[in-house]
């Protein structure tokens, strides 16, 4: 297996509490995991470790065998580090074909361009018709965000994400506040994901972890608190002990 | 074509009203040739205010110190005018430049803080340049001002042009500078960067989040405000003659944000439709109380934000936004 | 040089008390009110005509300030400024604008624009010549004034019911509120405080920074430097800021007086450059 992405003691300190402890982590290439653990483990602390909206006190992010640590946000994306947001997080006054465009536009390299029209460049149109069926958001595609409703929103949530043609893909509760029925339709888009592309998942709904993940990663107070394969996990006691004692006190 | 590729085609399409405005403002300098300096001090303050939409309405950044730039590329022009050469042209570009550097340099102070810590330093920036311009008498005049700015005549494909008194020459000199910058902005803000500058206006964790340099652009945008207000500055000195501290005046950038917010903010023609209106009713206002426009300038600004700024837009902006 | 350092210490005490509620509005209700100042004009001009008109005394004319300001902003908070607070930062700062304009333009109307003066008491005009320093008794007394409404402030945080109250509501409103606080009482009570010792600030300074109706715009930017770079999540930073920023204004008018105010302003800048939350920021706090 190659390994895509990798922390190396990554630790995070502010203000007395320490949510991420000492995280080494290997993702490899076409991963499938799940980052699981209890309320307050730290996991979109790591996320946002991993794509650079938060500095480390200590620690190192590799991407592809280059330390990335350094790197801005932006840097991250443009070399495939992409992550969905459990709040939803889009631009309110633009649409969903204008959001879908600039996304595709910024992963083309073209988003500088100030002299010709956004969606000029003949790549532009054919990936935001794609994304935009898969998604189901054809037919609000006109409609400002602001005014869509919340299922909508989650979905152009994740296909904002896939418009960068994402190599690692960090999604965080991707089906948070979406209803049962729906969560479905978001979990076959992720299954059909290219088998290349790495996929990171924190997800709480441990039915979907099963269905999904190959492998999974539990945290509990910000460190690794154990590693495998989905199956070998589901049948750790400990594991069970720590979510167990989680729903007795809380 | 696709449905998609229709949609984003036509995004950018010309509106019949935008021709219709375009028209009325040709025909205004063609049919109103009596009106010639008011509709000047209009189309200037237009394009002050559309220069701080770029700003404002594109990019979320509050500014209360807009002025700095304006001011800064009417001394400019005026100065060129005086110490360097008369032509207009030159001076104009040579202002431009001027403002732009201007703006670049001040951009990073924009860039971190809150909204307070930008409106500080935006005021900041206007009042320093308030304070150097009244110190620095013996370049600027001080207090009195830069007086006797005489410009030379107007080079065009079609002719030489005087600056007359009427004021016809020069309300084509800014009705063309206008239309430049609404074409050039127009352009912008239809662009993959112009929609990048909405981004990270809407969501700033989203827009770097999809791999968009967030600073890099505030920096561009910032300069590019900066080069259109220096315009209108030089508009300014350039068709009146002279130069002032009060062009650096906290009124000033009040006056230009409030411009914009009666016009609209965020589809470029709010400056026009404001400045057109704002002037029209400072006149109005003048003419029957002189002393307290101030007062009904404050109840109307009270009563605006309370009822709604939304309320006042255009009816253009009813259906979709341009 | 010990003078001038005494003379910027009473500024700054004097732009402490003026600008905390604007500081306090600001960190509490997240609302930037650039009609601050009105306030505090309102706290001079009542001071002023009171004195003048009815002959009150100046000591007495100077609680009257502050409740006169204070009644004003209790007023106005509920009926204006509480629909203000969910608003966009550019609404607030459009909205106070117009407020500013209102209240200079009506104070000119009845009052005229000529700038007011104030009789000082006797016993608070001349000055103590200690050593090198030349103490000014009006100075003076205004340090020890806002030196005991600054220690009656930091009491009233931090040991009072309300303090506490006050500071839950400044680090999480809506937690405050799900504890059963009354933030609006609270937000009434803190905003007309605030403008109280913003009118008792005004009737203090009359002497000092004089009186006109362009008073609230001519100290805006004063009053924002203050809170700008003192951060709005302590007392100390604003109080550190002012005080700051009162020696930096003194001491640059006398030794570069062709400067000005230009190297108040530079500075507010370099350092909101470098700490964009301001100088003073508490640690673990919201905003």
């Amino acid at each position: 297996m190659t390994t895509v992405l990798e922390t190396r003691g990554l630790l995070k300190r502010f203000g007395g509490i320490t949510p991420t402890n000492d995280v080494s982590i290997q993702v490899e290439k076409g991963a499938r995991r799940a980052l699981i653990g209890p309320n307050g483990a730290g996991k979109t602390t790591l996320i946002n470790l991993l794509t650079g909206v938060l500095e480390p006190t200590a620690g190192s992010i590799w991407l592809d065998g280059a330390d990335i640590t350094q790197l801005a946000p932006h840097q991250r994306v443009r070399r495939g580090v992409v992550r969905t947001f459990q709040i939803n997080q889009l631009f309110g006054e633009l649409t969903p074909l204008q959001s879908l465009a600039l996304s595709v536009s910024a992963q083309l390299g073209i988003s500088a361009q100030w002299w010709k029209r956004l969606g000029s460049d003949a790549r532009v149109a054919p990936r935001c018709d794609t994304l935009l069926k898969q998604f189901h958001l054809d037919d609000v595609m006109d409609q400002q965000v602001k005014h869509l409703a919340y299922g909508k929103r989650r979905l152009l949530e994740i296909a904002t994400a896939l418009a960068c043609e994402p190599r690692v893909l960090l999604l965080d509760e991707p089906v948070a506040g979406v209803p049962e029925g729906e969560r479905q339709e978001i979990f076959d888009i992720i299954n059909a994901l290219p088998a290349d592309v790495s996929v990171l998942l924190i997800e709480h709904d441990m039915d979907l972890v099963f269905n999904f993940a190959k492998s999974v990663t539990v945290l509990v107070n910000g460190a690794v608190f154990a590693e495998g394969d989905v199956q070998t996990i589901s049948n750790d006691p400990r594991v069970k002990a720590v979510y167990l004692g989680e729903a007795v006190h809380g | 074509m696709t449905k998609v590729a229709h949609g984003l085609k036509h995004g950018a399409h010309w509106r019949w009203w935008e021709f219709a405005l375009l028209a009325g403002l040709l025909l205004s300098w063609l049919l109103l040739p009596g009106h010639a300096l008011l509709l000047n001090e209009i189309a200037i303050l237009a394009l002050f205010a559309l220069s701080l939409d770029l700003i404002l309405g594109y990019s979320g950044i509050v500014s209360l110190g807009h002025a700095a730039f304006f001011g800064f590329g009417s001394y400019a022009a005026a100065l060129f005018a005086k110490l360097v050469m008369p032509d207009p042209w030159i001076g104009m570009l040579f202002a431009i430049a001027l403002a732009a550097l201007l703006g670049a340099v001040t951009s990073v102070l924009i860039l971190r803080g809150t909204d307070l810590t930008r409106l500080m330093v935006t005021l900041g920036v206007a009042s320093i340049l308030y304070e150097l311009a009244n110190k620095l008498d013996w370049l600027t005049g001080g207090a009195d001002g830069l007086q006797g700015v005489v410009m030379g005549p107007l080079l065009t494909p079609f002719g030489r042009f005087e600056f007359d008194i009427a004021g016809r020459t020069a309300y084509a000199y800014t009705l063309f500078v206008l239309i430049v910058c609404l074409f050039v902005g127009r352009r912008l803000v239809h662009s993959p960067f112009g929609y990048s500058l909405q981004a990270l206006r809407d969501n700033r964790l989203r827009a770097g989040s999809i791999g968009l340099s967030v600073n890099a652009r505030l920096v561009a945008i910032y300069t590019i405000a900066a080069a259109i207000a220096g315009a209108a500055g030089a508009l300014l000195a350039q068709t009146s003659g002279f130069s002032s501290l009060d062009v650096f005046d906290f009124h000033r950038s009040a006056e230009v944000l409030l411009v914009l917010v009666i016009g609209g903010t965020g589809y470029l023609y709010g400056g026009i439709f404001g400045a057109i209106v704002f002037k029209l009713l400072h006149d109005l206002v003048s003419a029957w109380t002189p002393q307290y426009w101030n007062f009904w300038l404050g109840v109307f600004l009270v009563v605006l934000v309370l009822v709604g700024r939304d309320k006042l837009t255009r009816p253009w902006t009813w259906w979709k936004r341009s | 040089m010990l003078t001038l350092l005494f003379d910027g210490i009473a500024y700054g005490m004097l732009l402490f008390v003026l600008a905390v509620g604007l500081a306090v509005t600001l960190g509490l209700m997240n609302f930037i009110n650039l009609a601050h100042g009105a306030f505090a004009m309102a706290g001079g001009y009542i001071t002023v005509l009171a004195m003048n008109r009815l002959g009150v005394p100046f000591l007495v004319c100077l609680p009257l300030a502050f409740l006169g300001a204070a009644l004003l902003g209790a007023l106005l908070e509920p009926l204006l400024y509480r629909r203000m607070y969910a608003r966009p930062h550019l609404d607030q700062v459009l909205f106070s604008i117009g407020l500013v304009f209102i209240a200079v333009t009506t104070v000119d109307y009845f009052v005229g624009s000529m700038q007011q003066n104030i009789q000082i008491p006797a016993w608070l005009q001349g000055r103590f010549d200690i050593a090198w320093v030349g103490i000014g008794k009006y100075r003076l007394f205004i340090i020890v004034v806002c030196a005991a409404l600054t220690l009656a402030l930091q009491w009233l945080l931090s040991r009072t019911r309300f303090g506490s109250q006050l500071r839950a509501s400044v680090d999480d409103r809506r937690v405050a509120g799900g504890l059963g606080l009354n933030v609006n009482r609270i937000f009434l009570l803190t905003f007309a405080v605030g403008s109280g010792l913003a009118g008792l600030g005004g009737a203090l300074g009359a002497e000092v920074l004089g009186l006109d109706p362009s008073f609230p715009l001519k100290f805006m930017i004063y009053f924002l430097i203050v809170c700008s770079v003192g951060g709005t999540t302590t007392i100390t930073g604003p109080l550190l800021a002012a005080l700051l920023l009162g020696i930096a204004d003194v001491m640059g008018k006398y030794y570069a007086p062709k400067l000005g105010a230009f190297i108040v302003y530079t500075l507010m800048i370099v350092i909101l450059l470098l700490r964009p939350q301001g100088l003073f920021v508490r640690s673990g706090g919201g905003k």
